[in-house]
């Protein structure tokens, strides 16, 4: 019933030369999450800015929003700059409504958070 | 196909997590055929879908043996959905959601989807049955709302 989540890494540079790994993910994000989400920010190297990419996912709930949470947790430890693109507008929307968007810079599409960053 | 006043649509539920989504596609298509604004059906499908998760985990704690009751009622101007399951209800309305004590750790990440019900919804609320046998969450949206 659920769309399994998918993560992938890459690595690009933002328009400055700054390295900036992105987290792509896909499916759903919910309870059966946890392992792909957390599994990929575990295998996010170096100190510079992450990108998730939500181009691709169907379906957000409260457990997957836990789960960007603990991202968020992760990366204030460390001081790593964290923004989100590819949200439709109602989970652009829930995001603000959470407070997310205070941590994470959200934005239509990858250029437009690259240029952000 | 018209939704008139008094339509009512009931989906049966199994308590597994992933089932709230057969409510989220059923509450879409009625309130689509009542002509909810897209913005609308969207918050719509969220609160229904926090809704059923809380039935199937808190309510019904995951027993593949209970089921979670959705029913959709219609009237000329809104659409109630009532999610039903057995368990005892909640004992108190938990706090506004603080993301700051959430990313310090100082709080659970999760406990967002009472919040989001509220938030999404012109009504929410959490009504145990009179006869202790289960409770329910009944959500309201009305047409008259004008989209964000």
């Amino acid at each position: 019933m659920q769309t399994e989540t998918k993560a992938t890494i890459d690595h690009i540079s933002a328009p400055g030369g700054q390295s900036v790994t992105v987290l792509r993910f896909s499916g759903d994000i919910s309870s059966s999450s946890k392992e792909p989400v957390l599994g990929a920010w575990q295998n996010v190297n170096g100190g510079g800015p992450v990108l998730l990419d939500f181009c691709k996912v169907d379906y957000i709930n409260s457990s997957g929003i836990a789960l960007i949470i603990q991202m968020l947790m992760e990366a204030d430890k460390t001081g790593r700059k964290v923004a989100a693109f590819g949200l439709t507008p109602h989970f652009q929307k829930v995001f603000t409504m959470v407070g997310i968007a205070k941590y994470a810079g959200l934005y239509k599409d990858e250029p437009t958070a690259l240029a952000a960053l | 196909m018209i939704v008139t006043a008094g339509t009512t649509v009931e989906v049966r539920l199994p308590s597994r997590l992933g089932f709230e989504k057969v409510a989220m596609g059923t509450a879409a298509s009625v309130a689509a055929l009542m002509g909810f604004p897209s913005e609308r059906i969207e918050d719509l499908k969220t609160a229904v879908a926090e809704a059923c998760i809380n039935a199937i985990e808190h309510g019904n704690h995951l027993n593949e043996q209970l089921s979670v009751g959705v029913i959709l009622s219609a009237t000329s101007d809104e659409l109630e959905v009532k999610v039903i399951d057995n368990g005892s209800g909640i004992a108190k309305q938990p706090s506004k959601p603080d993301i700051d004590r959430k990313v310090h750790g100082e709080e659970d990440p999760r406990g967002m989807g009472m919040f989001l019900m509220q938030a999404l919804v012109d009504e929410a609320e959490w009504v145990k049955d009179s006869k202790g046998k289960g409770s329910y969450v009944r959500l309201v949206i009305r047409l008259d709302k004008e989209s964000d």
